[in-house]
């Protein structure tokens, strides 16, 4: 069967001392070819033999951008049984990143979760007997891509999308409705108006990619939720880490309604801070609202920061709270230290229905109303990261990439959508373009196409006799 | 004496009446699917029965009074290359012609006629009469006659069964190898205008109210559809002053392939269009309540693109007026169809609210118009060659499957003829794909997706639509036609003689240098193309938007004439090949999926890693292939991975197993 060449980051994206990026297809050699260069200049490396190593840059035009070795395997003599080069690069997450770019501009497309397993599977390679064990990482692999994907991209980037699909959508639905019932609908007179918006979501699209390149598409760092009951000072705490006001602070319990996001970097570990609304049992619709988002929030999140008014006796509500720190990262601050305090831990582990010779759960006094025990609360998250209790997400730069790539394709479609306007071509023809972007676009948000087109169609327009 | 004799051989007792019959082919139901199939299998040698409930309606038009229009003209036209009788027919019925979209690329272009209704069945029941190994039936089939097959099961375990035959009302049992089911809009139908119902068929025909018990006894799944259709007029009630007059083409291009172009330039009769206006909208606004659609009446679900003016009205409220189309029924008739007006309000509301269009102030009613409720299947339970999967040798096309539109059924009614008769001569099935043909789509549709509504033909459905065009499909599909045994050996020899006609004119004009020489390049000052650079050929002049074939003969010195049909091909095939060519790529892409079969037997609960929601569609739809399986919603590309995998465990398991 005929492929097309596939390409990812084969080691772990650590900014560790080697790297692997690596190419599988027929296209390989060739592709890896225009960025390779030795001392001696451009060396073809299918003349290389098989299995061997060599060493040399890889260069972006005339600039150089890592001192690599590069080894070459020829089919069928490789883990996936196509032709594969790797490219032993120097660790780092960003020259990785860039390296990888590279190979897929230069001819490869990102391999899909798993996808080297599955063909090293298809290819014969893997021994049949355990296609059960290649079956389950291709799901898992997927699994977790999808999640990170809608984890991590940001609120605003997959509105973007969103809005740029809906728009194109309502065009393709316009051409076709007209192609379909031309005597009802008329398309005189379309084409200007159209290359006007043609236009406006190329731009659009540009800037997204742009902002793919400048990595801010994506939210980074460390996914960190502030949970408590109203009023415990979480928004407090917010504007403490931000070192600004961002959250807006009184004393009336539940004035933070919806979630509050923030970037903030600690001894140079960055964390996604997201503050929500207090967590009680309440019959205020919004506020209501607010809560169910915090809960939803608390349930994705790398670590969670349970803010605890110590001045006030425990309820019920808190051990809602506590159950969502089952099995999650947390840190207590007994907030309000500087009051008389009336919660221990002891009365916390009670609450939470939890032993405390089995659990050890982590308690900080803090005030912030005093700015007190911030430091050891700091302090406290950077001994998390650094005995591996916290992970970075490096990999939302997998996904960047995989987006970027799909943003590149709803470019390219709409570039063809603009040259076919310019050639004066009838609309049937741009329109499977404009559903290509449609399609492209909907990868980034995980949204198939299905009837999408139909429906718009009936909704939008009145056709038929 | 005599009565001797009555009581010796002649007597018919009571318990013995029942006459039993035997045939290759039974076809149930004679619209346009119906009389595709039975045509098919008769021409395929198979001793076909079709069965009507009336011998006077083989054919009939209920609804609009036109064949083709956007992409269901395409359909028409591959039904022709394939072998089958619409485009014939109407080539020989039709009052006006008009090929839509000519503004448009060349993929859009289509085709559609006004028939003359009678003249249509009258011509489609003669050539049913006269076909060889044909009978006509009029009965109504009850009962479908099937049997267990001895140690097999069906996908879901319970045993597979096999077609034996059919039964009538009158208890004539017909024993068949193969049942093609056409019902159309007759099971179970009952009509409704307004606070009135009726338990017919369209036309106030028969319905068929027994068949479906027989039908979901055998385990078939049944859902309840709902189309309509707007009122006729008597044509001397109409003040057509008031309106505007619709022409057909002057130069009118046949459906047919085999029809002789010079044979259809006849002179037609016009169409007229006005429009509804705020009296209309407002009338039908007060009256909402007595429609049965919207007083809950109607459970059947009626299709989005043929809404009733009722729909039209509610759901563009913002729209002040829409087009009404009066349309002649026949060349002998005064009935007059109301395109855009279908409702199923009652006729006193219809008659209030016609009478506010222009034009129609002093109607006349002839029939009024009506909603229709009838049963259908879920075209799940087919196989892409529209044989059911759990009853060998039971097929089934048109509105039965869930489909709407005369075209949609005769290309369905077509291929089941088809795929029934292969059966019983034990040849592979015919089955189009989604790069072929649009009957490939249409079908692949009905089986592949969960159908809500009676489903239609739309171009935006064919993804690959540059390569499916109407002027085409005989290059795409004349060839399975002959290898069927449909088409003609004389026509076959035309389809050649073409293509090789199309080759060589293609190729001569690549090959055709043409230099920058003083004489070209005024040549291109002069029809407003940019002057040449280097030399270039007639096929790279061609395709350069202002220039075209026809234009660039004064440069072509050694050009033959060839015919318009042939040219025709060169010019798209050279002008948008770069755009073809992109579609061919893609084609090749989504071939390779349709090659992974996926056996009949599939046990999908022994796919480990497949995501439960993939897990159960697939085993709802059971797909053929795995190009298929990744078209089901609810099926993820890692899902179709993991699919892939398993699939070649699975032929590694039976290799071991074979050792």
């Amino acid at each position: 069967m005929k492929t097309d060449t596939i390409a990812a980051i084969a080691t772990a994206l650590s900014d560790s001392g080697i790297g692997i990026v690596r190419i599988s297809g027929p296209e390989a050699i060739e592709t890896a070819d225009k960025i390779f260069v030795t001392k001696a200049g451009r060396h073809p490396l299918a003349s290389y033999e098989t299995h061997t190593i060599h060493y040399g840059f890889i260069a972006d035009g005339e600039d150089i951008v890592d001192e690599v070795m590069i080894a070459v395997m020829k089919a069928p003599r490789s883990y996936t049984m196509e032709d594969t080069v790797e490219i032993n690069c120097h660790g780092g997450v960003l020259l990785m990143q860039k390296i990888l770019e590279l190979v897929l501009k230069n001819g490869a497309r990102m391999a899909e979760p798993g996808e080297f397993t599955k063909r090293a599977f298809l290819n014969g390679r893997i021994d049949l007997s355990r296609a059960e064990a290649v079956m389950d990482v291709i799901h898992s692999k997927n699994e977790m891509a999808l999640k990170a994907s809608v984890k991590q991209l940001k609120g605003s980037v997959s509105e973007a999308v969103r809005s740029l699909r809906e728009e194109i959508l309502y065009e393709i639905a316009f051409i076709e409705s007209a192609l379909d019932d031309p005597e009802h609908i008329s398309l005189d007179g379309y084409t200007e108006s159209l290359s006007i918006k043609v236009k406006k979501i190329r731009e659009r699209l540009e800037k997204l990619i742009a902002s793919a390149d400048n990595g801010k598409m994506m939210k980074e760092g460390i996914n960190t939720v502030i949970v408590g009951k109203p009023n415990a000072g979480k928004s407090s705490l917010l504007n403490l880490l931000a070192g600004e006001e961002k959250a807006i602070v009184t004393d009336i319990a539940g004035t933070t309604r919806d979630a509050l996001e923030e970037n903030i970097r600690l001894h140079g570990i960055s964390l996604n801070v997201i503050d929500t609304a207090g967590i009680r049992s309440t019959e205020d619709v919004v506020e209501k609202i607010g809560v169910e988002r915090a809960r939803k929030y608390a349930g994705e999140a790398d670590l969670l920061i349970y803010v605890v008014d110590a001045s006030v006796p425990l309820d019920e509500n808190d051990a809602s709270i506590m159950e969502l720190l089952k099995e999650k990262k947390s840190v207590i601050l007994l907030n309000k230290s500087d009051l008389k305090a009336v919660v221990s831990e002891e009365d916390l582990y009670k609450q939470a229905g939890l032993s405390q010779d089995e659990t050890k759960l982590r308690f900080i006094r803090t005030s912030t109303r005093e700015n007190l025990g911030i430091d050891e609360f700091e302090e406290t998250v950077k001994e998390m990261f650094f005995h591996g209790e916290l992970q970075s997400n490096d990999e939302v730069m997998i996904t960047n990439l995989r987006h970027k790539e799909a943003l590149e394709d709803a470019l390219n479609s709409i570039l063809m959508v603009e040259r076919s306007l310019q050639d004066n071509m009838p609309e049937d023809f741009y329109s499977i373009d404009l559903m290509s972007a449609y399609t492209s676009l909907g990868f980034i948000i995980g949204e198939e196409v299905g009837d999408d087109l139909v429906n718009e169609i009936f909704s939008k327009f009145c056709m038929g006799k | 004496m005599e009565k001797e004799k009555q009581g010796d051989g002649y007597r018919m007792e009571r318990n013995m009446s029942q006459i039993k019959e035997k045939a290759d082919v039974c076809v149930i139901g004679a619209g346009h699917a119906g009389c595709e199939a039975a045509l098919a299998c008769a021409r395929m040698g198979l001793d076909t029965v079709i069965f009507t409930v009336s011998v006077d309606s083989i054919a009939l038009m209920p609804c609009n009074p036109n064949i083709g229009g956007s992409s269901k003209g395409h359909l028409v036209r591959e039904v022709d290359a394939l072998g089958g009788e619409m485009g014939k027919n109407i080539d020989k019925t039709f009052i006006q012609s008009k090929m839509l979209n000519v503004s448009k690329g060349p993929a859009v272009h289509s085709l559609r006629a006004q028939a003359d209704k009678s003249e249509y069945t009258k011509r489609m029941r003669q050539v049913l009469e006269n076909q060889e190994n044909l009978t006509i039936k009029q009965a109504e089939v009850c009962e479908l006659l099937a049997e267990e097959i001895p140690g097999e099961k069906d996908a879901d375990g319970n045993p597979l069964k096999r077609i034996t035959g059919v039964k009538t009302f009158t208890g004539t049992v017909y024993e068949a190898k193969a049942v093609v089911l056409c019902t159309g809009t007759y099971l179970r139908a009952r009509c409704l205008c307004g606070e009135s119902i009726t338990y017919t068929g369209p036309n106030g025909l028969q319905a068929a109210n027994h068949l479906t018990e027989s039908l979901e006894k055998l385990g078939i799944e049944m859902q309840r559809f709902k189309t309509g259709t707007p009122a006729r007029m008597d044509k001397r009630s109409i003040d057509f002053s008031k309106m505007e007059e619709q022409f057909g083409d002057e130069k009118v291009v046949p459906f047919s392939f085999s029809t002789n172009p010079e044979d259809v330039q006849i002179d037609q009769v016009s169409c007229w269009l006005t429009y509804t206006n705020e009296k209309t909208h407002e009338i039908i606004k007060a009256n909402l309540d007595r429609s049965p659609i919207y007083a809950g009446i109607i459970e059947g679900t009626g299709p989005r693109y043929c809404p009733s003016i009722e729909d039209k009205v509610v759901k563009f409220s913002d729209k002040p007026r829409h087009q009404v189309f009066l349309e002649p029924e026949g060349l002998y008739t005064n009935e007059m169809y109301v395109g855009g007006m279908s409702s199923s309000l009652p006729e006193d509301v219809q008659l209030a609210m016609y009478r506010t269009v222009p034009g129609l102030e002093n109607c006349k009613m002839v029939r009024n118009a009506y909603a229709i409720e009838y049963d259908c299947i879920k075209a799940k339970q087919l196989y892409p060659s529209l044989e059911f999967k759990n009853i060998e040798g039971l097929f089934s096309g048109g509105q039965f499957n869930g489909s709407s539109g005369y075209e949609e059924a005769a290309a369905q009614g077509l291929i089941a003829g088809i795929n029934a008769a292969r059966k019983i001569q034990g040849k592979e099935p015919v089955v189009l794909d989604r790069s072929q043909a649009y009957i490939g789509v249409l079908i692949d549709d009905l089986v592949t997706k969960d159908n809500r509504e009676p489903y239609r033909m739309m171009t935006s459905r064919a993804e690959y639509r540059l390569l499916l065009r109407q002027d085409n499909a005989d290059l795409r599909l004349r060839k399975i036609g002959y290898e069927v045994g449909l088409i003609s050996e004389e026509e076959y020899r035309h389809l050649l003689e073409k293509e090789k006609m199309i080759r060589e004119e293609t190729a001569r004009l690549k090959a055709t240098p043409i230099g920058a020489s003083s004489v070209t390049q005024e040549f291109l000052k002069e029809h407003g193309s940019s002057p040449l650079k280097t030399g270039t050929t007639l096929a790279e002049l061609m395709c350069r938007p202002e220039l075209s074939y026809e234009i660039l003969a004064p440069l072509d010195e050694n050009r033959k004439p060839l015919p318009t049909e042939v040219l025709e091909q060169v010019e798209i095939e050279i002008k948008y090949e770069g755009y073809i060519i992109r579609q061919q790529h893609q084609v090749e892409q989504y071939k390779k999926m349709e090659k992974k079969k996926i056996p009949e037997n599939m046990d999908y609960d022994d796919v480990p890693s497949l995501r439960l929601e993939a897990r159960q569609k697939l085993k709802a739809y059971r797909p053929v292939s795995v190009g298929q399986a990744s078209r089901i919603s609810g099926v993820s590309p890692a899902d179709v991975s993991v699919l892939l995998v398993y699939l070649e465990h699975l032929s590694y398991k039976e290799g071991k197993s074979k050792e």
